[in-house]
């Protein structure tokens, strides 16, 4: 006797599983039972599941009967005459989606040549065992799954045409490319997810030859001609906010063209491109520190000295501005109204992003790399019919990765440029190497997809045949002008006044503990103490009582709070980091008594 | 100047080889004081620092793996960065203890003759040679079966056994027959706990080999042959008559430290830390080992580098802080009212002053001037 379970939920038994469950099988493929029900049978626990509940992943099959498909040549046909639909072949029980529990019962077969009467399931196409990223890559079946992984990861990274209603979106940190294109060696998935109407790359010229140590570790060499024609040319987006906030007590900001005496006016110069609503125009050249939204605020403690002052003099500035580093031009304004109804505004600036050295890219294969040098055409390597690649790969990122299907690409890529038709390289089932061998051939090139090629530079013919063809290529959303990043001085952190983190914060580049070690292991005192003098202060000590005394600069003169006006002080200096020490040691009610001595011993 | 008692008996030696007379001898002596006073390090030299780093980045190279396992026969001892973590840590007893015994020539003829003595060290447990040993509830005893084939392979009689039960379970009522031996607790009303803990105690009764050797396995190391063990006891294996006492060794640094001292403990912790490195096909300069192992064992003591070691040691309370737990340094020196004097490294990073090491080290006198009247 068998357990029946309808959802998870006991419901019953039953003396014959097997027959209970084919009859329920039977009674979906027919109509009676409804399509989402799903049964399996567990051989070892001796019980059936019935499932028809939400949030099941199921997929489709073929149903296989005594060995045969039930999708014959004629449903073909008809799909193909538009007679029938997707919907038609479910209904009729041609196709069945199953759930995971189920396909523990199935015997799929992946190709209909290896069908058996023992299989229950054919696969659509051996295709879909991977999903709609790994289908990105073309000849996967070529490749490792890890580097097919890797490809569709730097998918999601490639810049493209990610939105079509682009002008009136205003995401954060985005990039377009400027010349999308539509891959030449694409695969059935491409056509499936209108990949036409948002293409995220280029074709570019590729050759697989080393160039002069530039293109060493995975960085590629790319030509300067192609850039200056537009290859991978992008524009970065990025939307400014401003909100004309209320406060209690009916005060609110106001965006405006701040006056000149409210606290914390910038320079005239900032504000030169506002109108007069207190908000820039589009199109302008605005760089790091012009104000884009011009506001000011009511003071922030009512309380406070600053309330008896009169008209602007009471209110703060809280300009929106371009931040430190950044330059564009303004794309739009927006102005509108926040979700508590006060006055909003949004202004996007466009920055065009031209390919520059350290800039990443990668192949559809999980080959991604970085610019190493940017090569004039004339010193470029050329073939003898005149052509130039766009991009010189080093054939050293091919053996440990084993990426066949990066090299397949590449001469797909050739013979659809020459042929002027798309090749197939949905895997398990592309336009064979063999046969674009052969294509190659017939277009008068040699079949290896090698080429004899010169060297710009020199003339001279180089003594290897290089691989050339063409390949689509992403460019990645890392770039370098958004991540370059210096400071010599900047701000400091208001609590131990060390240098800030971060590049958005203009932040310093940390010299670690490892880092000051080494620094000590060369000998190095006084250049360490250099490196560590961020925070030096000044720091007035009473020599009596050993705390930090204050200094009156006004009336030059020095006080202890604990021993009073007279006490001797010695002024030492110290890091501020060692000072806020002190402070929360007083504050754990230890008392961390300085003695203070002369730096130089005196005496004979 | 005086040079190190090695270099001058390579002089003698060299004398002694190449015949050189007086004249040439003096040469020699001054090349080898130019080059000794070379080699020297100088004063200020950030040496702690500089042997830290040069076994900190070949340890980034040392497998993580704790076991190696080399064919069958092998006994598995902790290789890699745990044993090392092991060593400088100073960890009471090792992870897999292992011994190497050297025999003396005389006794190590043949193989069989060291399989010999590798089973009369290895040790015997009641246990181990017993068909079974049983609580019997009705008489309230355990019933202990000695298996007459095992006795034969370890050369143990059964007398023997009998007289180790008997000395160790006095006042226990022992009866004994053909390869039996029955024994009850003492006193009339007998617990039934009472009788398991007996059997328990039965089963770890030491009747044969030496105490702590759990494994051996003996091999031939270059042209000898040497016993290798698990478990460790070196006091008692170095009174055997049969064992070279000057080359046999324990990886249990502690237990070297308690049968030969502090100066073979420190050459102990030298030899593994080289052992381990060496075994990686990593080469650190020996002085950089030779300074943490007399670190650790300068107090006489061997102590760990960390908390509870040598860090913890430290005489400066801003350097114990600011290495792990900094309230509890704080505290107890606020209480004990400890001074510190900023001498040492740490301190002086902290405070933002130069460090006394290198050029830190140099500092200004100045003279006073009587004032001219």
């Amino acid at each position: 006797m068998a357990n029946v379970f309808l959802n998870g939920k006991f419901i019953g038994t039953h003396e014959n599983p097997k027959k209970l469950v084919s009859e329920i099988k039977e009674m979906r493929r027919d109509g009676r039972l409804p399509l989402e029900t799903n049964v399996s049978y567990y051989e070892d626990e001796d019980s059936v599941y019935i499932l028809a509940d939400k949030g099941r992943a199921r997929r489709p099959l073929i149903v296989v009967k005594n060995g045969k498909s039930l999708l014959t040549k004629e449903h073909i046909e008809k799909l193909k005459k538009n007679e029938i639909t997707w919907d038609d072949l479910v209904k009729e029980g041609v196709i069945e989606y199953l759930d995971a529990e189920e396909e523990e019962n199935a015997y799929i077969a992946v190709d209909e040549k290896d069908l058996t009467p023992e299989h229950t399931h054919l696969e659509i196409s051996p295709t879909i065992i991977m999903g709609p990223q790994a289908n990105m890559v073309p000849y996967g079946q070529n490749s490792l799954s890890y580097r097919i992984t890797l490809g569709a990861k730097m998918t999601k990274q490639a810049l493209g045409l990610y939105a079509a209603n682009l002008p009136l979106r205003a995401d954060t940190d985005v990039s377009i490319i400027h010349y999308p294109q539509v891959p030449i060696v694409k695969t059935q998935m491409y056509d499936l997810l209108k990949f036409e109407d948002h293409p995220v790359g280029q074709n570019v010229v590729v050759a697989i030859m080393p160039f002069d140590g530039y293109n060493i570790h995975d960085a590629v060499v790319i030509n300067k001609a192609s850039i200056d024609r537009g290859l991978f040319r992008a524009t970065t987006y990025k939307p400014y906010k401003c909100e004309e906030l209320r406060y209690p007590g009916g005060q609110t900001d106001i965006i405006t063209v701040p006056d000149k005496d409210v606290k914390g006016y910038r320079t005239e110069h900032a504000y030169r491109y506002l109108e007069e609503d207190g908000i820039v125009y589009p199109e302008v050249e605005v760089s790091a520190g012009d104000v884009l939204v011009g506001k000011v605020s009511p003071p922030r403690f009512l309380s406070s000295l600053e309330e008896l002052r009169v008209g602007t003099e009471a209110q703060r500035e809280t300009s929106t501005a371009l931040a430190h580093g950044e330059k564009g031009i303004v794309e739009s304004v927006l102005i509108s109204e926040s979700e508590e109804g006060n006055k909003f505004v949004k202004v996007k600036v466009r920055d065009e992003r031209i390919p520059e050295l350290g800039d990443k890219f990668a192949s559809r294969h999980g080959q991604k790399g970085v610019i190493g040098l940017i090569v004039p055409e004339e010193d470029m390597p050329f073939t003898e019919e005149g052509i130039v690649p766009d991009i010189i790969f080093s054939p050293h990122s091919i053996p440990t990765r084993m990426t066949v299907s990066h090299l397949i690409e590449v001469l797909a890529g050739k013979v659809g440029a020459l042929e002027g038709k798309y090749i197939d390289a949905t895997a398990f089932q592309s336009v064979s190497e063999f046969e674009l061998r052969k294509m190659l051939k017939e277009a008068g090139f040699r079949e290896d997809g090698t080429e004899v090629m010169y060297d710009g530079r020199t003339g001279k013919r180089m003594k290897a045949r290089i691989f050339v063809g063409s390949q689509y290529y992403y460019r990645l959303k890392h770039m370098v002008a958004n991540k370059i990043h210096a400071r010599s001085r900047g701000p400091v952190q208001l609590l131990t006044r060390q240098p800030t983190e971060g590049r958005a914060k203009e932040g310093g580049l940390r010299l670690g503990e490892m880092e000051k070690d080494c620094f000590i292991g060369h000998g190095a005192a006084l250049l360490l103490k250099e490196r560590f003098d961020s925070d030096r202060t000044v720091v007035p000590v009473c020599k009596k009582c050993g705390l930090i005394a204050i200094y009156n600069k006004f009336k030059n003169k020095t006080i202890c709070p604990v021993c009073g006006e007279d006490a001797p002080v010695d002024f030492v200096e110290m890091a501020y980091a060692f000072k806020l020490l002190l402070d929360e040691l007083k504050s754990m009610c230890i008392y961390p008594k300085l003695d203070v001595k002369p730096k130089f011993e005196v005496g004979k | 100047m005086t040079l190190p008692q090695s270099v001058e008996e390579q002089l003698k030696e060299m004398k002694e080889m190449f015949k050189l007379n007086k004249t040439q001898m003096e040469k020699l002596r001054k090349i080898a004081e130019k080059q000794y006073e070379k080699s020297l390090i100088e004063p200020g030299e950030a040496v702690g620092v500089v042997a830290a780093q040069s076994i900190g980045e070949p340890g980034t190279q040392l497998t993580l793996r704790t076991k190696l396992l080399a064919g069958a026969m092998e006994m598995t001892v902790t290789q890699g960065l745990p044993r090392l973590i092991e060593i400088f840590d100073a960890r009471r007893e090792p992870s897999t203890p292992t011994m190497t015994i050297f025999l003396k020539p005389s006794y190590a003829t043949s193989e069989k003759k060291v399989e010999e003595i590798a089973f009369k060290i290895l040790e015997i447990k009641l246990d181990d040679i017993v068909k079974s040993i049983d609580v019997d509830l009705l008489r309230m005893r355990v019933e202990v079966e000695l298996d007459p084939e095992m006795l034969r392979k370890y050369k143990l009689r059964e007398k023997d056994i009998q007289r180790i039960v008997s000395e160790e379970f006095k006042g226990y009522k022992i009866t004994t027959g053909s390869y039996k031996i029955n024994i009850k607790p003492k006193g009339e009303d007998v617990d039934i706990k009472q009788v398991y803990k007996l059997k328990v105690k039965l089963k770890a009764l030491h009747v044969g080999g030496i105490k702590g050797i759990k494994q051996v396995l003996p091999m031939k190391q270059g042209d000898r042959w040497v016993i290798k063990t698990a478990g460790t006891n070196l006091r008692d294996i170095l009174q055997l008559p049969e064992v070279d006492i000057e080359n046999t060794v324990t990886n249990d640094i502690f237990e070297v430290l308690s049968v030969f001292g502090i100066e073979a403990a420190r050459e102990m912790i030298i030899e593994e830390t080289l052992n381990v490195l060496r075994n990686q096909g990593i080469e650190v300069d020996v002085r950089h080992i030779m300074l943490v192992a007399d670190v650790m064992t300068y107090e006489g003591t061997i102590k760990g580098i960390g908390r509870y070691g040598v860090s913890g040691g430290k005489a400066s309370v801003l350097a114990r802080a600011s290495f792990e737990v900094p309230l509890k340094h704080l505290f107890n020196a606020a209480v004990s009212g400890e001074t510190d004097r900023l001498t040492s490294v740490v301190e002086n990073v902290m405070i933002n002053q130069p460090v006394p090491i290198g050029t830190g080290m140099v500092n200004l006198k100045v003279e006073k001037k009587e004032d001219k009247k």
